[in-house]
């Protein structure tokens, strides 16, 4: 069944991944994972553990993942035994993927998802007009895929499963936690009976509705929007092209928006702006809801209704991520409207941003105030984030007459002018956060063009590595790296000495030489690769700038170098490599300055 | 220095201006008329680009006047 839909879709692009490694059928939408006893629940004082992980959505699964992967055993409790009911989230962008890649599970996403470039919108009866992203050259993912959340967390779960540091507990429910000193206290509710374990840091990854949060007094403030949702995923054969369809008051919905697009396995995802006063479990009867999608596909489309839902949203945020011990990550932190497809994507890149820091502050490399750049870092990113959400939302269900009547201005123009159409905004999809105000950067000393300023996460761009066709982001992030530009693959006997030095520290900084494109290579130099894993020393890696982009991507000379943190952002760069600048810029980028 | 908004005079025939402008609106109903505003508003804000200008040019518009109310449907 679902192998046929894969093929159908089209998605089925062959990548040269074994994927035999993968049960092609497992039916995720249904799976029950089991629960099982842990030896925690037998022993009287209650375990302790460093990193308990509270809620095993995506945003909890990719950070047990990347914690084990640096070697930090992990205890995740999901009150559920079932992955995400119906699609939820389905764009996935960028760099969730690229984050998904340093941690092994993005091909697999990327091989099992859709993409599409055309995106097309509509103001009543008439097409305003089309537009195709034609996604700069040079980068190893797309701009987005679209996937089922289902398939999302369950390729995430089957690779943390797979970690021998990550303890998986389904059906665990959190009902209590205590903050004390030197520890967090849970009580943990199960099918036999509650339990209770320590943590040295708790992370609450437990959702929008948090429970964590309301335990600890806590409250996610903001703009609660007066307006439904009801989210339709269809199953059909029929030739839809694989476009974004979206719909300002159509006349087969009037006065509202629709949104169409495709997911895998020859599921659509169509979405209706009902208003404020819709019941909402009157509209989600199969009765109500085949009518509207006749009224969009067609009296004879033929359909199968996979999954229904009725939504509302809010546009908030936790005043402060972190809480001592406890600290709040995905939407049980941050909130916004689905518009612009920023609610799991920046989930995840919160944890991109946290566990790094948390596996030095509980490895004694750096002090707890690390953690407090995660809120401070993540805090801002969800502002822009619920700035651009917000403003979409403005634009899509207009708030009052005005607010109205020059949304539909925009839409008419938009048909004839080319300035009108950057005013339309159905959706800004979402973009990583640029961390430009972090106390970790180094401020530059010298001038540079281009996006690549501290706090930018890492551009893409091809590479050759031991001749072999490669991507930069995929060669960097787990530990520190120094990137170094050089048109010579020997590096003078001073910068590999300052290089060797730097890979010796504490904490390790891994080296990468980019090289010009043909430039000769000493045998052997390009083997051993800094290891992501972060527990082995790094060695100096050679990488060669195929086609350029990289030196013009990051404003290169001869000479100049960028340090990287884990997360693969930017966080200091100089004209020419100084060991010791360098790691006054680690000290800083870690707290330990 | 941002640009400043030019509230001198700057049209060169301001009678013909006035005069085209209330044209522009002849046999419209009110919601037509409102429209064709809105599209002007947006023509003209794209020609003039600077967004300092034009915020300065929105605070203008609005000083003085006394909110009478939220709208139906504003949410809290
Ligand atoms: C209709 C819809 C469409 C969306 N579309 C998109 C999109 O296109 N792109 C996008 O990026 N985002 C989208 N989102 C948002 C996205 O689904 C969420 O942002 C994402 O699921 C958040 O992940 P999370 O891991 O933070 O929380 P969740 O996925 O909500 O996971 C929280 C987990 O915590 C568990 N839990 C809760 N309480 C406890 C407890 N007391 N003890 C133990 N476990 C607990 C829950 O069972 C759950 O498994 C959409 C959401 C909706 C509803």
């Amino acid at each position: 069944m679902r192998r046929a839909g894969r093929a159908e879709s089209g998605s089925g692009r062959a990548f040269g991944i074994a994927r035999a490694a993968y049960d092609v059928d497992v039916d995720y939408r249904h799976l029950e994972l089991p629960y099982v006893r842990s030896a925690d629940q037998d022993v009287a004082p209650p375990a302790h553990h460093r990193v308990v992980v509270v809620g095993a959505g995506p945003v909890g699964l990719t950070l047990a993942i990347d914690l084990a992967r640096q070697g930090v055993p992990v205890v995740v409790l999901d009150d559920d035994c079932r992955l995400s009911v119906g699609s939820r989230a389905i764009c996935f962008a960028k760099r969730t993927l690229e984050i998904w890649d340093r941690l092994g599970v993005g091909q697999r996403m990327v091989d099992k998802g859709v993409s599409w470039n055309v995106g097309k919108v509509y103001f009543q009866d008439g097409l305003v007009y089309a537009f195709d992203l034609l996604p700069e050259s040079g980068h190893h993912r797309p701009a987005f895929i679209n996937l089922q959340q289902y398939y999302c967390e369950g390729y995430l779960h089957e690779a943390a499963a797979a970690l021998p540091d990550v303890d998986m507990r389904w059906k665990n429910r959190v009902v209590a936690a205590e903050k004390r000193p030197d520890h967090v206290l849970l009580t943990v509710e199960t099918p036999e009976g509650p339990y209770r374990l320590q943590a040295d840091y708790v992370v609450a990854c437990d959702g929008s509705r948090s429970p964590l949060r309301a335990m600890l007094g806590l409250e996610s403030r903001g703009r609660v929007f007066r307006d439904r949702f009801l989210i339709a995923d269809v199953r059909m054969s029929a030739g839809f092209p694989a476009e974004r369809w979206f719909w300002f008051d159509p006349p087969f919905h009037r006065n509202q928006s629709v949104l169409l697009h495709m997911q895998p396995d020859n599921v659509w995802r169509i979405d209706f702006q009902l208003g404020w006063d819709a019941d909402p479990e009157e509209a989600k009867k199969p009765g109500n809801v085949v009518p509207r999608i006749k009224a969009l596909l067609g009296e004879d489309a033929r359909f199968e209704l996979e999954w229904v839902s009725v939504y509302t949203f809010a546009c908030q945020r936790m005043e402060r991520f972190r809480h001592g011990r406890v600290i709040f990550a995905g939407d049980a932190a941050h909130g916004v409207s689905p518009f612009g497809a920023r609610g799991a994507n920046s989930g995840v890149q919160d944890v991109d941003n946290l566990g790094w820091k948390l596996a030095l502050v509980l490895a004694g490399k750096a002090p707890e105030r690390l953690l407090d750049s995660y809120g401070a870092e993540r805090e801002s990113a969800a502002d822009e984030n619920i700035l651009n959400s917000t403003r979409s939302t403005d634009f899509i269900t207009p708030k009052s007459a005005v607010s109205r009547t020059f949304r539909d201005a925009v839409l008419r123009l938009a048909s004839d002018h080319p300035f009108a159409r950057r005013l339309v905004n159905s959706g800004r999809l979402s973009v990583p956060a640029t961390l430009s105000q972090s106390a970790l950067n180094t401020p530059d000393r010298d001038a540079y063009t281009g996006a690549m300023a501290p706090g930018a996460p890492a551009a893409d761009a091809p590479v050759r590595v031991d001749g072999r066709d490669d991507w930069f982001v995929q060669r960097i992030g787990g530990g520190f790296t120094v990137m170094v530009f050089s048109d010579d693959a020997t590096p003078a006997p001073g910068v590999a000495a300052g290089l060797r030095a730097l890979a010796q520290g504490p904490i390790p900084i891994a080296s990468i030489v980019v090289v010009p494109a043909g430039a000769p290579q000493r045998a052997g130099e390009a083997e051993g690769l800094p290891q992501r894993t972060g527990v082995d020393v790094p060695r100096i890696a050679v990488v060669e700038d195929a086609q350029g982009m990289l030196a013009r991507r990051y404003d290169a000379r001869d000479g100049t170098c960028y340090l990287l943190r884990p997360d693969q952002h930017v966080c200091a760069r100089w004209r020419s490599l100084d060991a010791i600048a360098v790691a006054a810029a680690l000290a800083r980028a870690t707290c330990n300055a | 220095m941002a640009a400043m908004l030019n509230t001198e005079a700057n049209i060169a025939a301001p009678d013909a201006f006035y005069e085209a402008l209330i044209d522009t609106h002849r046999d419209l109903a009110p919601e037509q008329s409102e429209l064709v505003n809105a599209k002007l508003i947006l023509l003209l804000a794209n020609h003039i680009g600077d967004l300092d200008v034009l915020r300065q040019a929105m605070a203008h518009a609005r000083a003085g006047i006394v909110p009478q109310g939220v709208a139906p449907g504003e949410e809290s």
